[in-house]
């Protein structure tokens, strides 16, 4: 070997480098600022169009909101100061917006009982501000406890068997409680809790911590066939397995929202760790055999299918939902009503799953597009976290996350617009629910953790400083 | 409350709602362009495009454009870098068409010589196999089993 330059073999010494490598900080403090004041925006001008006045405790829960995201800033920069700086904004301005609507579905639910002369219910937007300050604590805490996300790839198989349990829970007689026909929520003593919304990040862990494993085998041992490479038999094993825990969650809770989620984030992660097209041919295959063993098998899925082909035939009945959701999008518009001046509380569930059609009636497809938008740059960010992270576990478990949030927002919203055929999950961060909420913000959590690894301008194991820049 | 007060807030909070979306999206293309990982890695791996002038300008980082560790960006220093599977390469990849030690860069007068150690599969600037110390352009692919490089500015 002929080396000009005689130099020693790879330094380890970690030189303080020149070059400053900005970590946005107070990109993110900015955006963050604006996303409270677009959210107290929006509490006021609910009020104002309603009741007439703002609120008395305007000031209070502007104070509270101060102190709970400028807490979660604050904690970002000394936790994860290199994190993404659009997670946390982005996050915090869905959820209050959320909150926003949930007051404005509370007061429209107030003023029907005062017209009953009944007893008015007791309003959902205290519960749920409750659970967003519960979230950003646990945002705070998964940021101190896990330095690194490398970590969480050794509690593989625990995160399985926890994920799995949690979401075969409400099966368990006494535990489980049937809401609505779909029996997905488990209750001890006053607290009811959707177990599988954690779960799904519990799965996202292990199939992020198995799929690097098994990549290889599944990537490169195949057949050709069809121009396609076919895997071999028993490396199947997985996918099946997969689809058989979906159709599982499908036939005995009935929930062909979560059902779907959890295939299609397998399906996908399976992709992207092999880069094999075939498996998603597989998947897609397994999806259509069971869409159709779904269809004719069960009442319920046929039912939603029936409904969202001809809405109209069932718009006083069992498509009365989705009728009133179409109806309130139309009145909307292009501008919207204007908060607190629709009439969301026509469609029922306004506050869980069809939170999107009645900001959509209120916003209009301008406010709309918008937040459809800040979800998009949320996922965005996600997957570029993803492309930036050194090692391949991250990686994984980056685009599971972005999967989660993205896959949930296309069946909901897909749902709500009749795209495809309604399936019942939460619009995250949205949606009145506090598992749900809580479950997103430790995502975006592990995301920011994940980011922070990654744009940190000091390189971790896998690839060593290489010295001083030139 | 007036209805003209009740309009003049609903387009101001649409106004307001699109400003948080676009300055988000201005702040999000600069960060594209900020000299840190996320941002190299944006650059998708064009190929067929001209090779920069050598001299004009100085690369400063590897890029793995192709392989299991694509998007990772390694800043250059003037010390050598070396490439393969073995856990002491300055980089590690994780690569099975890979030699434990595959290839070494270093840097002599501002440039960047690439040169094979011994590797099983060779060690390729675009379709040429090198042979001996050969000099890497900055955007030329160097390919080390199924792992693309490239340098960048």
């Amino acid at each position: 070997m002929s080396a000009p330059t005689a130099a020693p073999q790879p330094t380890t010494e970690t030189d303080d480098t020149n070059v400053h490598v900005p970590n946005r900080r107070n990109v993110e403090l900015g955006l963050l600022i604006l996303a409270l004041i677009i959210g107290m925006f929006a509490y006021a001008n609910v009020d104002l169009a309603v009741l007439g006045e703002l609120p008395a405790n305007f000031l209070a829960v502007g104070a509270i909101f101060t102190l709970l995201l400028g807490g979660a800033h604050v904690a970002v920069r000394y936790l994860a100061p290199y994190a993404d700086p659009f997670l946390l904004p982005a996050a915090a301005l869905l959820n209050m917006l959320g909150l926003a609507m949930i007051r404005r579905l509370d007061l429209a639910e107030q003023q029907r009982a005062e017209r009953a002369e009944i007893k008015a219910p007791s309003p959902d937007v205290i519960p749920q501000v409750t659970w967003t300050a519960l979230a950003l604590v646990l945002f705070v805490v998964i940021l101190f406890v896990v330095h690194d996300h490398r970590r969480l790839q050794k509690y593989t198989y625990t995160c399985m068997v926890l994920g799995v349990l949690l979401l075969l829970s409400p099966l368990i007689p006494g535990l489980g409680t049937t809401v609505n026909g779909a029996n997905l929520w488990i209750r001890l003593g006053p607290l009811s809790f959707q177990p599988s919304e954690l779960a799904k990040i519990l799965l996202t862990i292990f199939f992020a911590g198995y799929l690097v494993i098994t990549r290889d085998s599944l990537a490169l041992v195949r057949r050709k066939f069809l121009g396609l490479g076919i895997p071999r038999g028993r490396d199947l094993g997985p996918i099946l397995v997969a689809w058989g825990v979906s159709m599982a969650v499908l036939v005995f809770q009935r929930d062909l929202g979560t059902a779907l989620m959890f295939f299609g984030l397998f399906v996908v992660l399976l992709y992207v760790a092999t880069q094999r097209r075939s498996w998603l041919v597989i998947g897609g295959g397994l999806f259509v055999i069971g869409a159709v063993l779904g269809y004719f098998a069960f009442g319920h899925v046929r039912l939603r299918v029936q409904v969202w082909l001809d809405t109209w035939t069932y718009a006083n009945d069992q498509g009365y939902q989705i009728a009133q959701s179409l109806f309130g999008l139309a009145n909307g518009g292009l501008l919207g009503t204007g908060l607190g001046q629709g009439y969301p509380q026509f469609v029922p569930f306004a506050k869980t799953d069809f939170i999107t059609a009645a900001l959509g009636e209120e916003l209009g497809v301008t406010g709309f597009m918008a937040i459809l938008t800040i979800y998009g740059i949320m996922i965005e960010r996600g997957l570029r976290t993803a492309i930036a992270v050194r090692d391949p576990f991250g990686k994984l478990l980056a685009v599971g996350f972005a999967t989660v949030i993205g896959l949930q927002l296309f069946v909901v919203i897909g749902g709500v617009t009749r795209l495809i055929p309604l399936t019942g999950l939460t619009t995250p961060f949205l949606s009145y629910g506090g598992s749900a909420l809580v479950a997103n913000w430790m995502m975006i959590a592990f995301l920011m953790r994940i980011s922070d690894r990654a744009r940190s301008p000091l390189p971790d194991g896998t690839v060593d400083a290489s010295g001083r820049l030139s | 409350m007036s209805e003209l007060a009740l309009t003049l807030l609903r387009f101001g909070f649409l106004a307001l709602l699109w400003c948080f979306v676009l300055i988000t999206v201005s702040a999000l293309r600069r960060d594209l362009q900020a000299p840190d990982s996320a941002a190299i890695a944006a650059a998708p791996a064009r190929t067929g495009r001209k090779p920069p002038r050598p001299g004009r300008i100085r690369p400063r980082n590897l890029v793995v454009t192709e392989g299991s560790l694509m998007g990772t960006v390694l800043p250059l220093g003037s010390a050598p870098v070396t490439i393969g599977r073995a856990s002491d390469n300055t980089l590690v990849v994780d690569d099975d068409y890979a030699s434990s030690h595959h290839a070494r860069l270093y840097q002599t007068e501002g440039r960047w010589i690439v040169e094979d150690v011994g590797s099983t599969n060779g060690t390729w600037i675009d379709r040429n196999r090198i042979t001996g110390p050969t000099l890497l352009e900055p955007g030329a692919p160097l390919r080390v089993g199924r792992t693309v490089f490239e340098l960048r500015k």
